[in-house]
């Protein structure tokens, strides 16, 4: 560790205060609140492979089929570096199956190799690697949208509500009652009928202008507590106007709330955009995303699988990552949450304890003072304080 | 010096080389080191220190309730019989039935949700084997012995019914309902206000010759150990740095650490033989800074719950230059004089004038005038400063709202004001975890003067603060007040920091000012019968002078 107390020869009596004080600078360590969060959260494992797969997926879907989107007249396009894309209809081979090979030659298999279609081809000839790569698209650019459109909302009626309370808390409360009695899947059938046409993006606002409730729900309980520290009077105090003191003090105490609840709508975002599209609710053709994939196929499920495969494992993919990450920064902004140290920790640091305390008792019978030694030194050391021949002192523990 | 039982030559618990360790990141490092004591049947052992000298912990140690970091070496004996390191069944056997626990605070001790004659039927049920009516019979006898008013009434009732004092005499009589031969009181009257405080060290007094158990009291309040303790082991940094009878610590301190410490507390009715008044009372002929006229502060109502009158008829003048002490006990009103006197709360009517400006109607332009001239040092640091904006710039906040300084002008002003409360400029950058408690303090006064305001109000600054760092943090106030020369309102329950800072006090009670006059008439020559009430409740710093009082109590009653 950084911060080994070093325990000097003519200083031996006054070890255990140095140790006290790097335990003390331990506890407050220069860093920021964003470090202290940033570090935490590197040490989720879980955490950090979900980031890497979500963002290779995120990588691999938006450059393999290229860009393509419409909105209000708007057009985006830019082609990708898979031969094929969604909308193109190659020659059936071999029955559609897949191509792609993971079973090396050594093994019995065919050699690791990916073919002209990976993932197969459906009835008509479409290659399924270009088709799921367009579906993420989609469900990833729902996630988004319908993330950043909700967390906005939420977090402006949450806070907003629980800073003032009164009239206005009663107001948007009630607003917020309705929009919550009414299932977002009912509103999303009815909207995505009149708007799915216009694509993904269109079918994300609108979901994200009904997905908000649960987190201003979360906001206004944890602004209510916060508005009665003592700091937002200070605020006051010094004359911050209640703007200020919403976006500049309540809200990022509450930021551990709002980015964890952000990745679980995230997640759940992409679960209702598939639901709706499964329904027929959701993207029309001839674009496509994941859930319209499975919809669309549903009658060839037991002679070509691969049709559900490949669409339910991205889904299932990008969701538990979120969810993952979601986990993590919930684990990074609780303050009380502290790692409980392994068996094998513990007894390092024994061993760790054990070394020192002989090095000390070794310090002290050379210096000659002993008594004082003996005193401030724990456990383990007194039977060894015979000893005083210098070679003791570097042997080994087991 | 106190009772000493006949029969007691029995050692009830032998703690030798006592350490505890805790585990942070791959290393233990010590929280207490090599401490050695016994204490006998009916001796109550104090053990002193400030906040981190591991005096909590160690004792924690003799109940195995560390978290599952720390480690225990050493020994402990109870009775004769090891306990250091026994296994959990042990160790339950052990808990609740010999030694016991009364903790710092009663309302998070006590679970909300069972009525207190529950809880302690349900641990007089687990350690002994009792029928349910027994069970409740010996708890309204325990009650009794705690002299809980009307016993059989409180056993059904649920803690937040009680008053503070009541909850604490309801926890001490569960923890002495399995007559444990060893109770250890964690900070038991920290929470309480001095006149309760007063009645918990009686009973505690009481209940030592009644039961002849052995008690181990945790605390950092000299006045209390003065009071209770018959030795005392003052710690620091995780070691005993001194040990002995109470009336040769206080008399004949060794240690230089535990010299510092009893220097530092504030002693009430110290100065009178001092040169009668040293600190002359500025002119009051002035203008008054705040001014409350007749002034009435409500709660309103909110649901069923009627509306609550705070505070009903304050006449309060505090003069420019001057210090005013403001005391009471809690839920006198005494901090909802201090925050309408800052505009956080409305007054209901009469006139308060604050800083020369008239805000009885409260409305924004007013306020806005207002911020500017008045400043406000909270209760607790921890909370008072933003913890996600570093201290710099929680300095800086006022200077840049009011519009006085920007930019490289304000860096400048905030590393002035950090250098005006002792505090290094590097610190700027640093957030409020990463202080203590008194530094987290210093940096509440930087903020409250950063525009030299006219009137500060300090809404019991020091009550989360070790003494020898109030003693630091009081120093610091008034030489910024002997500079800057500011009106101050002292809001505090401690008579004794009052009176070492107050040119004159104001008494609170029930939302009501009972009487007002000089630092010598209110604390020398009191004249209501309640502000005599509070003064005789102190416990004073000093085991002879203590008892003394106790007794003039006792026969005044």
């Amino acid at each position: 560790m950084t911060n080994n107390p070093t325990f000097e020869p003519d200083h031996t009596p006054g070890s255990v205060t140095d140790a006290e004080n790097n335990l003390e600078l331990k506890e407050v360590e220069g860093l920021s609140q964003g470090q202290i969060v940033r570090r935490r959260f590197f040490r989720h494992r879980g955490a950090l492979v979900s980031m890497v797969v979500l963002a290779f997926i995120i990588i691999t879907a938006f450059s393999s089929v290229g860009l393509s989107f419409s909105f209000f007249g708007i057009d985006v396009r830019t082609p990708g570096w898979w031969q094929w894309n969604w909308t193109q209809i190659p020659d059936p081979q071999n029955g559609g199956a897949p191509t792609l090979s993971l079973v090396p030659e050594f093994l019995g298999g065919e050699g690791i190799r990916f073919g002209d279609h990976p993932f197969g081809q459906d009835e008509v000839g479409r290659d399924i690697f270009a088709v799921v790569m367009r579906g993420t698209q989609q469900s990833i650019v729902i996630m988004v949208v319908v993330g950043v459109i909700a967390v906005s909302i939420g977090t402006v009626i949450g806070a907003v509500s629980g800073f003032f309370r009164g009239w206005r808390d009663s107001v948007l409360m009630r607003f917020t009652d309705i929009i919550i009695t009414i299932p977002v899947i009912v509103v999303g059938a009815v909207v995505g009928k009149a708007v799915g046409n216009q694509g993904a993006l269109a079918l994300a606002i609108v979901l994200g202008l009904f997905a908000w409730t649960g987190l201003a729900r979360l906001v206004r309980a944890e602004v209510l507590s916060l508005r009665e520290r003592e700091f937002v009077d200070a605020a006051r105090v010094a004359g911050a106007s209640n703007r200020r003191i919403i976006f500049k003090h309540v809200l990022p105490n509450a930021i551990g709330v709002i980015i964890v609840n952000a990745t679980l709508l995230m997640a759940a975002a992409i679960l209702l955009e598939t639901a709706l599209s499964f329904l027929g609710f959701g993207v029309q053709s001839p674009d496509t995303s994941l859930g319209k994939i499975i919809s669309d196929n549903q009658a060839a499920f037991a002679t070509r699988p691969w049709l559900f495969w490949w669409p339910g494992v991205f889904i299932i993919a990008i969701a538990l990552c979120i969810n993952f990450i979601g986990d993590g920064l919930r684990d990074a902004f609780d303050p009380r949450q502290k790692r409980l140290p392994s068996a094998r920790a513990l007894a390092r640091a024994t061993a760790n304890r054990n070394d020192l305390a002989r090095a000390e008792v070794l310090v002290g019978t050379r210096g000659g003072d002993t008594q004082v030694d003996g005193d401030v030194t724990p456990g383990g050391a007194p039977d060894r304080r015979e000893d005083d021949r210098p070679t003791h002192g570097s042997r080994g523990d087991a | 010096m106190s009772t000493t039982t006949p029969t007691a030559v029995e050692t009830v618990l032998e703690v030798e080389n006592l350490g505890v360790d805790f585990w942070v990141d791959g290393e233990y490092y010590p929280a207490a080191v090599g401490l050695d004591y016994r204490v006998k049947r009916g001796e109550v052992l104090a053990i002193v220190g400030e906040s981190g000298s591991g005096k909590s912990s160690s004792s924690m140690a003799l109940l195995g309730l560390l978290p599952p970091t720390a480690r225990i070496t050493g020994s402990i004996k109870l009775l004769g019989r090891e306990i250091a390191n026994l296994d959990n069944r042990e160790l339950r056997k052990v808990r609740g039935n010999q030694i016991a626990v009364i903790f710092q605070e009663p309302m998070t001790a006590l679970n909300p949700v069972y009525t207190i004659g529950f809880q302690m039927v349900e641990t007089l049920r687990t350690h002994f084997d009792m029928t349910p009516k027994q069970a409740k019979e010996r708890a309204i006898e325990l009650l009794e012995k705690v002299e809980m008013p009307d016993p059989a009434t409180a056993f059904n009732k649920y803690p937040h019914q009680l008053s503070g004092g009541q909850r604490q005499r309801a926890m001490i009589a569960q923890s002495i309902s399995c007559d444990p031969v060893l109770l250890i009181a964690d900070e038991p009257t920290t929470a309480l206000d001095v006149t309760v405080q007063a009645e918990i060290l009686e009973l505690l007094r009481s209940l030592r010759t009644r039961l002849d158990s052995a008690i181990v009291l945790i605390t950092h309040d000299m006045g209390v150990v003065a009071d209770l303790a018959d030795s005392i082991m003052v710690m620091k940094n995780g070691e005993a740095v001194e040990q002995g009878a109470a009336l040769d610590i206080f008399q004949r301190p060794q240690h230089p650490y535990t010299q510092s410490l009893l220097a530092s507390v504030p002693h009430l009715g110290l100065e009178v033989s001092e040169a009668g008044d040293a600190r002359p009372a500025p002119s009051t002929a002035a203008t008054p800074v705040l001014s409350f006229q007749d002034v009435a502060i409500e709660y309103p109502k909110r649901g069923r719950v009627p509306a609550f009158r705070a505070a009903d008829e304050i006449n309060l003048d505090v003069y420019p230059g001057e210090i005013v002490g403001l005391v009471g006990e809690s839920g006198s009103g005494k901090t909802t004089l201090g925050r309408a006197a800052v505009g956080l709360l409305p007054i209901k009517s009469g006139t308060l004038i604050s800083a020369g400006i008239d805000i009885s109607a409260g409305t924004t332009k007013e306020l806005k005038a207002l911020r500017r001239k008045a400043g406000i040092v909270f209760q607790d640091p921890g909370s008072s400063l933003n913890p996600r904006m570093p201290i710099g710039e929680s300095i800086g906040e006022p200077l840049l709202l009011a519009g006085e300084a920007e930019g490289k002008e304000l860096d400048k002003r905030v590393q002035e004001l950090l250098t005006s409360v002792e505090l290094p400029t590097s610190y700027r950058n640093r957030y409020p975890h990463e202080l203590s408690g008194g530094q987290r303090q210093r940096v509440g006064i930087a903020r409250a003067l950063s525009l030299a305001p006219e009137l500060l109000i300090a809404d019991e600054p020091t009550s989360a603060l070790d003494v020898s760092v109030q003693a630091r943090f009081l120093d610091l106030l008034q030489e910024l007040q002997q500079k800057l020369q500011f009106a101050c309102l002292f809001i505090s329950h401690d008579l004794a920091v009052v009176d070492m800072l107050a040119h004159r006090i104001a008494v609170m009670h029930r939302g009501r000012l009972v009487e007002q006059g000089t630092r010598d008439e209110i604390l020398r020559s009191p004249k209501e019968a309640y502000t005599q009430r509070l003064i005789a409740a102190v416990p004073l710093p000093d085991p002879i002078a203590q008892r003394e009082r106790r007794e003039s109590r006792r026969a005044g009653l």
